[in-house]
């Protein structure tokens, strides 16, 4: 049992449990952070290779992955944030209607909390 | 052969381009872009058929630390079924958002969008190693979500929303397979990994990781959920976009990951696992194609119901894996076996090049026949096919094509994939391409029926179709049609392109 190993199932149980977070959870911000979460965990695990090898200097590769990686997942947080907002907004304006028929269980989910 | 280079980097340009322009150019700047992209591919083709595959690596580095570019016979049909679906859209999308003032304003963002899309796929289609693969997804996947919520109407941004969820969570446990995988390999280029491929926990984990984020963005049936609501609530060009290219992108690193990276694990250098993946992903595909059928028949409004077709006709692509897993996985398998594996790939490379076509002319004719009845409620259709005699053509053309009737290239792809499945003796998939066939057949017919139903009052008005919208979507059904009177030439460029990957490595083995 090695550093690398310990980091990479902490990194794989971290994943886990943002699957089980966005599988469970019905508000659609929560289900965000939990995937969020997961990205968390891909991040540890691709860190964590870099120093796998226990060498004198850790493997630049991987660094430069996560650093894209974050890159890439904050810009998919703030879209998914934004077309949020614009949904609370629009169901805000129209409250019934359309969207409620269309679509029962993300209108309630988008107005509250479970 | 630097010019591969501006395969990628035109579209990104043009994007920029359009994103500083205001007004009328934009749609003019996107046209000149999308023909200036559809030459520099159109080019790449000699060069292909001369030598197989092309290798570019960019800034001088070579593999494991730089990033290269890497075609081949795959990637160029790939990359050609984008850039001729792009062009006509894109002459179509100069009509569409021309039509009002609300439109006019979706058009300035759609060309942005759209560009920077085109510019993810064709790097897809064009990159050498799993971590680029992943970040080309991405924005593949972002810029395909900003596309579907153009209309900012609160059916798209909720489909648009659980687009986007969906497609997050499959990158992000394809990047957990590449972190595995780099682990327990230290490489990342795709043809590298595959020499090395051994079997282990970490490999095979990574191996499910990678394929299950990619099923869920090809919208294989169970993870399907997110695909008709986004599809059908697009606009008219932005749903021909989605059906015919973007989930053609994660099918394409699918088929990369499977038979150039894992090419140990997926039986096909021999060694026979319990029960071959190949099979499970080709039963999937076949409840795909009847499931997904099914619902198509089911659907009275006319984007949901092509939006439905498209998950049927993309089962079809997985029967390409359990074709090859289980012959491989018997061994020497029968004489001629070189022959189906040939057959196989054909045909699921001719069905995604016909679906692509196909799906794109019937999401534009379902576009025209919206903006003239204002509505695509099959029950509003009233003697169409009387009074809009080119889109019923169109539809009809299409769906031929669809259905595999012989002059069209959908024709060709479902033959070669029969022939296929009798000649490697595994007669139960030639079983679910004709229930398939027939059930489309029950679909484009339901769609034809209503355009003859006769009109009590001929009196509704029809609002006006620029002639450029129903001519772009003819040209797209009758290239279907073409390329299937064609099909010897495009079979003949299909296996000389496959020398460098999978046929290659399948005359290799004994």
């Amino acid at each position: 049992m090695t550093t690398f190993h310990l980091y990479s199932f902490a990194a794989m149980l971290l994943a886990a449990l943002g699957v089980y977070g966005l599988i469970t959870r019905r508000h659609l911000l929560r289900k965000v952070m939990a995937l969020n979460i997961i990205a968390g965990g891909a991040f540890l695990l691709l860190i964590s290779t870099a120093y796998r090898n226990q060498g004198a200097f850790p493997d630049p590769v991987p660094h430069a992955m996560v650093l894209t990686g974050i890159v890439v997942a904050i810009s998919a947080t703030g879209f998914a944030l934004a077309l949020i907002q614009r949904i609370q907004k629009q169901l805000g304006q129209r409250p019934d209607q359309e969207a409620g028929d269309e679509n029962p269980d993300q209108t309630e989910t988008s107005r509250s909390g479970p | 052969m630097t010019h591969m280079l501006w395969v990628v980097l035109l579209p990104f340009l043009g994007a920029l381009c359009c994103l500083i322009l205001r007004g009328r150019a934009v749609a003019g700047t996107g046209i000149l872009f999308s023909l200036a992209v559809l030459a520099v591919c159109t080019n790449l083709l000699p060069g292909i058929w001369t030598q197989g595959q092309i290798r570019v690596e960019l800034g001088g580095w070579a593999a494991p630390l730089g990033i290269g570019l890497h075609l081949d016979g795959l990637g160029t049909f790939f990359l050609l079924l984008t850039a001729i679906v792009g062009v006509l859209v894109g002459l179509y999308a100069a009509g569409f958002f021309a039509q009002d003032k609300k439109h006019n304003a979706m058009g300035r963002h759609f060309w942005p969008i759209w560009l920077l899309l085109w510019g993810g796929l064709n790097g897809v289609y064009l990159c050498s190693d799993v971590f680029n693969a992943y970040v080309l997804l991405e924005v593949t996947g972002l810029s395909a979500v900003g596309l579907t919520v153009l209309s900012k109407t609160t059916a798209s941004l909720v489909a648009g929303l659980r687009y986007l969820l969906a497609a997050m969570f499959a990158s992000l446990m394809y990047l957990l397979g590449v972190g595995l995988l780099y682990a327990a390999c230290g490489q990342l280029d795709f043809v590298l990994l595959g020499q090395d491929m051994t079997q282990s926990p970490a490999t095979l984990t990574a191996f499910g990781l990678m394929v299950f984020g990619l099923l869920v963005k090809t919208a294989l049936l169970p993870f399907h959920f997110w695909l008709p609501p986004a599809h059908s609530s697009a606009p008219a060009p932005v749903s021909a976009i989605l059906s015919a290219l973007v989930v053609k992108a994660s099918f394409f690193l699918l088929l990369r990951i499977w038979f150039t990276v894992f090419p140990a694990l997926t039986g096909q250098a021999g060694s026979s696992p319990v029960l071959p993946p190949g099979l499970f992903l080709g039963l999937l595909g076949g409840l795909a194609v009847l499931w997904g059928s099914l619902q198509a028949v089911r659907q009275i409004r006319l984007k949901l119901l092509i939006a439905y077709s498209t998950v049927g006709q993309l089962g079809y692509l997985f029967l390409i894996f359990a074709l090859l897993s289980v012959s491989h996985g018997a061994g020497g398998g029968p004489s001629g076996a070189t022959d189906w594996t040939a057959m196989a790939w054909t045909g699921t490379v001719f069905h995604v090049f016909s679906h692509g076509l196909a799906k794109a002319a019937l999401f534009l004719a379902a576009g025209c026949l919206a903006l003239a009845m204002g509505t695509d409620d099959l029950n509003a259709m009233r003697n169409i096919a009387g009074r809009m005699p080119v889109i019923t053509f169109t539809l009809a053309m299409a769906g031929v094509s669809l259905m595999g009737l012989p002059p069209s290239a959908g024709f060709v792809a479902k033959w070669m994939l029969l022939r296929a499945a009798l000649a490697s003796g595994q007669w139960w998939w030639a079983v679910v391409i004709i229930l398939g066939g027939l059930l489309t057949a029950a679909y484009v017919f339901k769609i034809l029926a209503y355009t003859f139903v006769p009109s009590q009052d001929e009196t509704v008005p029809l609002r006006p179709v620029p002639p450029a919208m129903t001519l772009t979507a003819l040209a797209l059904a009758l290239l279907c049609a073409v390329s299937g009177f064609r099909a010897e030439e495009v079979i003949a460029l299909l296996p000389h392109g496959l020398d460098g990957s999978p046929l290659s490595a399948q005359g290799g083995s004994p």
